[in-house]
């Protein structure tokens, strides 16, 4: 009996094309799913049989030949009223039920604040480490996110838990979700917000529980900062640098920077920041630049100047518009950017790649 | 199979007064006209256009999904190329399509009446209409913008591409919109021949009264929304950006109070269409005429209370989903009762295949699955995973998309002959027909599809497992595209060079035929007296030399 609901579940969900199973409500969500398909399915192809059977018998075959007028009695309305009824009823029933059941959150859930801006997730544990682009929670716990947008309306969908909610400026809201499988699962920005939209991804990474505190206190003993919290160090020696960065991340927000320039190493109008420090860029002129600090600020006072081999022209001058310590946090900002992975390879293709679905 | 022709006008057409066309002649008697014939035709002439635009946006669109990164044009030309698509299609298409042509040509000639009630109040609608688009236009060319057809606050308040035009584009369509509405609702309730009463009303124009009420109630909150955003825009008043004290929402509230009912202002024509093929293909009476003519009350009515579910993943508390999910159910409701008795009217028929009536069959198909679609959209549950990925997309296009193309390509085949007097080829019109639906079926069919895997919607780049379904719709795409093109040419030949059509090539029993193809300027010779029910044979309807 179980391996045959297995089975079930199974064969409707490799049909249906949908994703992996892996939060606590996916499988109820599937179940529901399932059902409507297949009856409103059978539904619209037994119509489309009725159609087709219709006009295979019905087919006109005289030039005089008018059909007989059918006046249905009033049960025919009846049925057709009652019938899908019953049925849209039945669905709307379990859908709400299930709705209030994603929109209650456990008491006991762990916390992380989510915020989204164009065009990168990042994370925060209220008493551990900051991360951008990925999201590492415990399996079998309940996880409540309280998101909220630094600019446009965002939203944070993630296929395998069957869940979405959308990220707005101005207001915290809530989503949560109990992982059930160790694995890494797609997030997906789903409210269109500009031009990184569809570049606007993360990963939720679901891990054992043991596995998970392991990895939570070494975040919070590291003295090097990793790339999850490369640029909010808690290591108090680099409080001030710390501060800079924190304030250049804003300043870069602010002053429209990341509208252009991605932080998480996805292609856009401009070269991506992740990794840009220290790197050798190819120049329009077939030069070649280390990317140092007198460069950076360089680039924003008289931006075309030296112009990254394959960007166009576009990028406005900051001349007047940041102060010496503005542009100057902007350079920690952008120092403190590091991929080692992205240092030998600059400004090419997506840093995160989505795992594929088993 | 085709349609001979009449040999010579029979004595009794030939007619006293000339056709409207040859009424007048001059390129100022078209563009100062006030014959509700030819406002029709200027209509039909610019929503061809735009909607041939508007395909080629979407062609554009597809191409550029062929690969997951960057093909044809970068991130920020596509964005512009999907608002541009939204923006043409609905605004510019779909919502004056089938009132503006088939409602101004058909409506004075269906209820007995030589004009609409305020002649020149149509062709200010005309104008309004055409400032539209080609400010719309203008704005296109002048750089685009990049917000979605949606205009979703704060980011079109804070956009730098030039968004004023476009919404100023649809506030003006707005107006253009309003002003027939006001024209048809009088015209229907003020201007029927004697005899026509209430339950004698086409379906066709049932559904137009329909669609006009909504267009005169919910327009105006649009046009409000769009110059609240515009001048949130230009001064920063804070009536929607959080950064100014605003509220994101309350724009997604506006906006869906009007564009959701605007549904059923582009679909409820569709459905009007959709009746008098049937009634006059299946060669009897319809089925159940008050309950397709009460069950378009119900969506006007229930379609105004639905729009919360566009916002079930927005915040809303989980009461207000649960009533706007119920009521979206309802719409489901109404929409099957019209199926049903669409198809129950072939039953005992004597089906007559032409190019229409396949449009027509087309069109069932896409309504029940794209409707069955809306029904599991409306299961809030469901909708949270399906909300703003390509299975809403795939949803809108079956039903809405599928419904108005294939009943404004299908009614143009269906009322051609009345309109120009010409013939088309039928063989080719055939040929056309089966490449549209198959087209439409094949592109959006991988899209449901897509939406189960989780594909977010105006995604300009996408992981490489979703490449395999993007071509699949690609290439369908291109196959619906030929389609359309091929029943554009076919009918500019018949325009040219077809045969000359007879009174009622069809041997349809609906009022319209009764008329000369084409009709008179003042569409009668004496005031009609209508004494019959609108699909009510009465055996003299024979098929002009058909085969």
């Amino acid at each position: 009996m179980i391996f045959a609901a297995a089975f079930y579940n199974d064969w409707m969900r490799r049909i249906l094309d949908l994703p992996d199973q892996a939060s606590s409500i996916a499988p109820e969500v599937d179940q529901l799913h399932y059902f409507v398909i297949a009856v409103t399915m059978l539904g619209a192809i037994g119509l489309t049989i009725a159609t087709i059977y219709f006009f295979a018998k019905y087919r006109y075959r005289g030039k005089q030949m008018i059909g007989q007028e059918y006046k249905p009695g009033p049960m025919f309305e009846v049925v057709a009223v009652s019938g899908p009824l019953a049925f849209f009823l039945l669905w709307f029933f379990i859908g709400f039920h299930q709705y209030v059941e994603i929109s209650s959150v456990p008491d006991d859930a762990m916390e992380v604040y989510v915020m989204g801006k164009k065009w990168m997730w990042k994370f925060a544990y209220p008493d551990g480490p900051n991360a951008v682009g990925v999201l590492r929670v415990p399996v079998g716990r309940p996880v409540k996110l309280l998101m909220t947008s630094r600019d446009v309306i965002h939203s944070f969908f993630v296929p395998a838990f069957r869940l979405k909610k959308d990220v707005i400026p101005g207001r915290y809201s809530e989503l949560w979700f109990t992982a059930t499988k160790p694995g890494s699962y797609q997030v997906f920005c789903a409210e269109y917000c500009g031009t990184g939209h569809s570049m606007m991804r993360a990963e939720v990474v679901a891990m054992p529980q043991a596995e998970f505190d392991t990895w939570m206190a070494q975040q919070r003993n590291s003295p090097i900062p990793s790339q999850q919290d490369s640029y909010q160090s808690k290591n108090e020696p680099q409080r001030g640098q710390a501060n800079m960065v924190v304030q250049g991340e804003r300043l870069a927000g602010e002053k429209g920077c990341l509208k252009c320039h991605s932080v998480d190493g996805s292609a856009h109008i401009g070269p991506t920041w992740l990794g840009l420090y220290h790197r050798a860029e190819r120049l329009s002129t077939g030069e070649t630049q280390l990317v140092d600090e007198p460069y950076i600020t360089d680039s924003m006072m008289n931006p075309t100047a030296k112009l990254v081999a394959g960007y166009g022209p576009v990028m406005p001058t900051y001349m007047g518009k940041l102060t010496a310590p503005e542009s100057a946090a902007i350079v920690e900002y952008i120092k403190s950017l590091r991929d080692p992975q992205l240092q030998a390879q600059p400004s090419e293709g997506p840093a995160y790649e989505p795992g594929r679905r088993p | 199979m085709s349609l001979a022709v009449v040999p010579e006008a029979a004595p009794h057409e030939a007619a006293q007064e000339p056709d409207y066309i040859r009424a007048k002649s001059g390129v100022l008697s078209w563009l100062l006209t006030v014959d509700h014939k030819r406002i029709a035709l200027l209509y039909l002439g610019t929503v061809t256009i735009t909607f041939f635009l508007g395909g080629l946006f979407a062609l554009a669109l597809r191409t550029e999904l062929l690969v997951p990164d960057h093909g044809i044009m970068d991130a920020m030309t596509y964005n512009r190329m999907f608002t541009l698509h939204g923006v043409t299609m609905v605004f510019f298409f779909m919502i004056p399509a089938i009132p503006g042509v088939f409602g101004n040509f058909f409506l004075p000639i269906m209820i007995g009446a030589h004009d609409v009630a305020f002649p020149r109040l149509n062709l200010l609608s005309y104008y309004l209409y055409l400032a539209a688009v080609i400010l719309g236009l203008w704005g296109m060319i002048h750089g685009g913008t990049d917000t979605g057809w949606t205009f979703y606050t704060p980011y079109s308040t804070t956009t730098t591409t030039a968004v004023l035009p476009i919404l100023a584009a649809a506030f003006i369509n707005g107006f253009s919109s309003i002003l027939t509405g006001v024209n048809f609702i009088v015209t229907i309730h003020t201007l029927r021949a004697d005899g026509l009463h209430w339950m004698r009303l086409p379906l066709f124009l049932w559904s137009i009264y329909g669609t006009a009420v909504i267009q005169v109630l919910a327009t105006p909150v649009i046009g409000i929304t769009l110059a609240l955003a515009g001048v949130e825009h230009f001064l920063g008043t804070g009536i929607f950006d959080p950064a100014h004290g605003g509220d994101p929402i309350l724009f997604q509230h506006l906006f869906w109070f009007y564009s959701h009912p605007a549904v059923y202002i582009m679909v409820l024509p569709a459905f009007g269409v959709a009746s008098e093929l049937v009634g006059a293909f299946t060669r009897k009476p319809l089925v159940g005429y008050k309950m397709i003519a009460l069950s378009t009350f119900g969506i006007a009515f229930v379609g105004f209370l639905a729009w919360g579910h566009h916002l079930f993943t927005s915040g809303q508390s989980a009461v207000d989903a649960g009533v706007f999910g119920f009521v979206s159910m309802l719409i489901g409701i109404f929409t099957s009762i019209k199926i049903f008795n669409w198809v129950a009217s072939m039953y005992k028929a004597s089906i007559y295949m032409t190019s229409p009536f396949l449009y027509t069959l087309g069109f069932f198909f896409l309504t029940v699955f794209g409707g069955m679609s809306g029904v599991a959209l409306a299961t809030i549950s469901l909708d949270v995973h399906w909300q703003d990925t390509y299975f809403v997309i795939a949803h809108f296009h079956f039903i809405m998309a599928g419904g108005v193309v294939l009943m404004f390509v299908g009614g143009l085949h269906y009322w051609f002959p009345k309109m120009f007097g010409k013939l088309y080829n039928e063989g080719w019109a055939m040929v056309a027909a089966v490449l549209v639906i198959l087209g439409f079926i094949g592109t959006f069919t991988p899209q449901f599809l897509l939406g189960n895997e989780g594909m977010p919607r105006r995604y300009y780049s996408y992981p490489p497992h979703f490449q395999f379904l993007h071509v699949t719709s690609t290439i369908f795409a291109y196959i619906l595209g030929m389609g359309l093109l091929l029943a554009l040419i076919n009918l500019i030949i018949g325009l040219i060079n077809g045969p000359r059509a007879g009174n009622n090539p069809w041997g349809a029993p609906q009022y319209e035929w009764d008329t000369p193809s084409p009709p008179p300027e003042h569409n009668f010779s004496a005031t009609p007296v209508i004494n019959r029910d609108p699909y009510e044979y009465r055996g003299q309807e024979i098929i002009e030399n058909a085969n």
